[in-house]
């Protein structure tokens, strides 16, 4: 029987350790991992929690991220609650077998500390191996900072595990910024946070030998169709069984999450899109901006990637004041929009203001992103709202020396 | 044409690929495949593979027999029963019980031929005929005992 471990009302935690100790209280059956900067910590701290006895799991050393998410497939269908971490070059190692994991509709959860994909190597934020993992179909869930990078792995095991989903989760950080940042953080106590979880049910487990089953069967044309469908099915619907989680983790401890976070939305006539601790920068941009200047900035964030919250994004574009948008992308678009603009447009074009919508490259690699780039951005929004059509290229890059680049224009302005 | 030893009624019934397609919200979560429509009582590996209740889902009933054009043919008077072929055969399709040599099950054979390659005996006990062959006419023409050149 693992020990108890004492915890504060507040610690003092960075994100990664916050994450190590959300997964020490889930109870988890197995981690399989290898270790990669900047989410090495969360493994290793569940190393050392195994070590000193906090943990009855295993813990599972493999050759690589490919071999970490086989291992965590295998322990899965097995019949046992699976996590591990990783980041950039090793989540871009495991992507083979991330397909495999929903297909098989493993509820396993991935705590991915967002870095950016060589080449050039480099070791720093962005949401690069995020974006890689998008269409993987898996839950993606996104933590801002350290408490949420505590809070959030609590609820991915709750979500994916439900039985109406039975699919496995992606809680992301950023890199550093979250992961290697000391923030206070208010955990709960071992045994209410497991109470939250709960015990795991497995489904189809291997391990049950009065119910022989095969995992991984291949299905060619005439079957692969119809398996792929209900398993987006089953994707799109998770967001019913998401909302609830969120709710039950806000009646326990007070902190409410919801699958699109908006701030300062109710009157806004810009808005600002974004992921990760961007969010926060944003925000307190907005702030300064309506009290400096007047200009109604807000920010809206999805929280939860995948599925894509359309509806919700809808929801808080469809808004007579609203006039521009801008989406923060955080991921070399490899020769087109960012992905977040293409989501949100989509979204956007089904409202009824339809606000000018614009795209912007940013942080690549870890470049900073602050309070007065973010002010810069909202004001050239608002000189598109004053226009009445967009004023600059639809892609921009936001933080890169040289000469300005910019992509695409629109026609609505002539 | 022989089905081979211990088929029975549920052995390679079905023509692999045709099953009933039913659509996308009637198939199993997971593309988890169940080997039994019944929760079962006792451990199976007890019990021998033609004595097992399979379900639809198990590849026991299904059949790839029309995948093999050549066939390996078995030698009951020269098998030395060493078991080679039954620990080398990809597709469980020798069939032994009690270390004895039993025969082909040519429900599940693909014809690959590699019993034949690491059958022991001289001459082999295994050798491979055309799928259109009668098995008494490929046991009338096996050949002598090979003399060991000096």
């Amino acid at each position: 029987m693992a020990k108890k471990f004492e915890l504060n009302e507040v610690e003092v935690w960075d994100g990664n350790y916050a994450t190590s100790q959300a997964l020490r209280q889930a109870q988890v059956d197995v981690v399989a991992a290898y270790p990669i900067t900047p989410s090495t910590p969360i493994v290793e701290g569940y190393g050392a929690y195994k070590a000193n006895g906090y943990v009855d799991g295993e813990f599972v050393m493999v050759e690589s991220e490919h071999g970490a998410m086989s291992g965590c497939v295998g322990a899965a269908a097995a019949g046992g609650r699976v996590a591990t971490a990783t980041s950039s070059q090793g989540f871009a190692l495991m992507t083979e077998v991330l397909y495999q994991a929903s297909g098989m509709r493993l509820p396993i959860v991935l705590c991915v500390v967002n870095r950016s994909l060589a080449s050039p190597l480099n070791v720093r934020g962005d949401h690069s191996d995020m974006y890689l993992g998008r269409d993987s179909g898996w839950i993606n869930i996104d933590a801002f900072n350290a408490q949420e990078a505590y809070d959030l792995p609590l609820c991915a095991f709750k979500i994916g595990e439900h039985l109406d989903v039975r699919l496995p989760v992606m809680v992301h950080q950023d890199g550093f910024t979250t992961s290697h940042k000391a923030q206070n953080v208010r955990p709960l106590q071992d045994e209410v946070a497991y109470k939250f979880v709960g015990d795991y049910v497995p489904v189809d487990d291997m391990l049950d030998f009065s119910r022989p089953v095969t995992h991984g069967a291949q299905t060619e044309e005439d079957w692969h169709f119809e398996h792929k469908a209900k398993q987006h099915k089953a994707l799109m619907d998770s967001t019913k069984v998401i909302d609830e989680v969120f709710k039950k983790f806000k009646d326990l401890t007070g902190r409410e999450y919801k699958r699109v976070e908006t701030y300062y939305m109710d009157d806004a006539e810009v808005a600002i899109v974004a992921l990760g601790s961007s969010v926060e920068t944003a925000t307190l941009a907005a702030k300064q901006l309506r009290e400096e200047e007047g200009i109604k900035a807000g920010v809206v964030a999805p929280r939860v990637f995948r599925p894509f919250p359309y509806d919700l994004i809808r929801d808080a574009l469809d808004k007579e004041s609203l006039k521009a948008v801008c989406c923060m992308d955080k991921s070399a678009p490899g020769g087109a929009m960012g992905a977040l603009f293409n989501e949100v447009s989509a979204a956007a074009y089904t409202t009824q203001s339809r606000p000018m919508i614009t795209n912007y490259i940013y942080g690549l690699g870890g470049r900073d992103f602050s309070i007065d780039e973010a002010k810069r951005i909202f004001k050239e929004q608002k000189a598109h709202a004053d226009a009445g059509h967009i004023t600059t290229p639809i892609q921009q890059f936001s933080g890169v020396r040289g000469p300005k680049l910019g992509f695409f224009e629109t026609k609505r302005g002539n | 044409m022989s089905r081979g030893v211990l088929a029975t009624e549920k052995r390679g019934v079905r023509e692999l690929g045709a099953e009933e397609k039913v659509g996308w919200d009637a198939v199993p979560q997971g593309v988890v495949l169940n080997s039994f429509d019944n929760i079962l009582k006792e451990n199976v590996s007890h019990v021998k593979p033609e004595d097992r209740d399979y379900s639809d889902f198990n590849s026991y009933t299904a059949t790839v027999a029309s995948w093999r054009v050549i066939k390996p043919v078995y030698n009951r008077d020269i098998c030395i029963d060493c078991q080679n072929c039954w620990v080398w055969c990809p597709d469980t399709s020798i069939i032994s019980r009690d270390k004895q040599m039993l025969g082909i099950d040519y429900d599940h054979c693909k014809g690959c031929g590699v019993c034949v390659e690491v059958c022991p005996t001289n001459p082999k006990s295994l050798l491979m005929f055309g799928e259109a062959q009668e098995l008494e006419d490929a046991l009338a023409m096996w050949p002598e005992k090979k003399k060991k050149a000096k």
